[in-house]
């Protein structure tokens, strides 16, 4: 009988008063999981802060050895995929479908284009035996001739067998980091494919905005992590 | 249309960010995203890293104010983005204070 001035819109859960109250309550959640993913990459970075300050030239020369143009390229692919979802919660907030689709679809293309661009980064270091623990070696660190190319444009010296040892351990910070945040890509990648059959039966643009909103949050977190790795392994070595 | 006739309508209350401001937002991130690689060029000793670090902190403030809303968001969220943040920021200075102090003079 209570249900009779219970009346609520079809995607409001029966435990919350309102719809509004159903929003603040997900987008609180979403927040506080976005916390807890803060303290797992400030774990990384703090691991690579303190490492790069123990191994300072291992690190420089290691991160030499990255292509800042695809670094740069990729940055630029995220924040642009960032603005397609964001373009998308104001179509799914202002109920135009085939526009969230289409946001939602550019935004999935683009975060595969990341993946791809990251594939060939990756594979270009499992070519110059730059993989720690699979296939590394530090030839290329304690003679830098042996990689011309890079050779010419930082003319690295060459470091003490010790210290080129230590250049494993930035690429397997290099690993980890680029590793984790490509793994929340592809988590993000999953749930934007769902999102997207759901857009597309239209359940996001009858004013239920909750889910593609706290996938926002998701996806451009995971594009501010990567907004401090780019400088961070890519940038600021390039002097010394 | 049933939805408008309630009185806790989420869309009365939602701030909807207009296009504009998105495209002014994601147009300053890669402007910032150009220079933060052409200051890389040019060499400034330390302050190539300072530079670097400042501009990121820049474009997450874009991020997160803008596309995360967080301009509009009610104090619990503005709150608890802060906690994590003072939180982040408490860790990383109580670990570095350690490692410089443990080997004090000996650096």
């Amino acid at each position: 009988m209570a249900e009779v001035q219970h009346q609520h819109p079809p995607y409001q859960r029966h435990h919350f008063e309102s719809v509004a109250q159903q929003f603040d309550a997900t987008n609180f959640a979403m927040w506080l999981f976005l916390l807890t993913e803060v303290m797992f990459f400030g774990g990384l970075f703090t691991a690579y802060l303190i490492m790069r300050n123990w191994y300072y030239p291992a690190f420089v020369e290691a991160s030499h050895h990255l292509s800042i143009f695809w670094g740069t390229t990729n940055t630029a692919v995220l924040i642009t995929s960032s603005f397609t979802l964001a373009m998308g919660v104001w179509c799914a907030e202002t109920r135009r479908k085939s526009g969230l689709v289409l946001c939602l679809v550019l935004t999935f293309i683009l975060g595969l284009v990341f993946l791809c661009i990251k594939g060939i980064e990756w594979h270009a270091e499992w070519v110059d035996h730059h993989v720690p623990g699979l296939r590394f070696s530090d030839a290329d660190f304690i003679n830098p001739a042996l990689d011309p190319s890079i050779y010419k444009e930082y003319h690295d010296r060459p470091l003490s067998p010790g210290m080129a040892l230590k250049t494993e351990e930035y690429f397997f910070l290099y690993f980890a980091m680029t590793g984790m945040h490509a793994l929340h890509m592809v988590v993000g990648i999953c749930i934007l494919g769902f999102i997207i059959c759901r857009a597309w039966a239209g359940a996001y643009t009858s004013g239920h905005v909750t889910f593609v909103e706290n996938f926002g949050l998701y996806w451009h977190f995971v594009d501010i992590i990567w907004i401090f790795l780019y400088p961070l392994l890519y940038l600021i070595s390039r002097h010394t | 249309m049933s939805q408008h006739a309630e009185p806790h309508s989420r869309e009365a209350e939602l701030h909807i960010v207009s296009p504009k401001v998105y495209v002014a937002v994601a147009l300053s991130l890669l402007a910032l995203t150009a220079a933060t690689c052409a200051i890389s060029y040019i060499d400034l000793g330390v302050f190539n890293a300072v530079v670097a670090l400042a501009i990121a902190v820049i474009k997450a403030s874009l991020v997160v104010l803008f596309f995360m809303h967080m301009k509009y968001s009610s104090r619990l969220i503005k709150l608890t983005a802060f906690a994590g943040l003072f939180v982040f920021l408490t860790l990383i200075s109580m670990t570095m204070a350690d490692y410089i102090s443990r080997a004090w003079g000996r650096w």
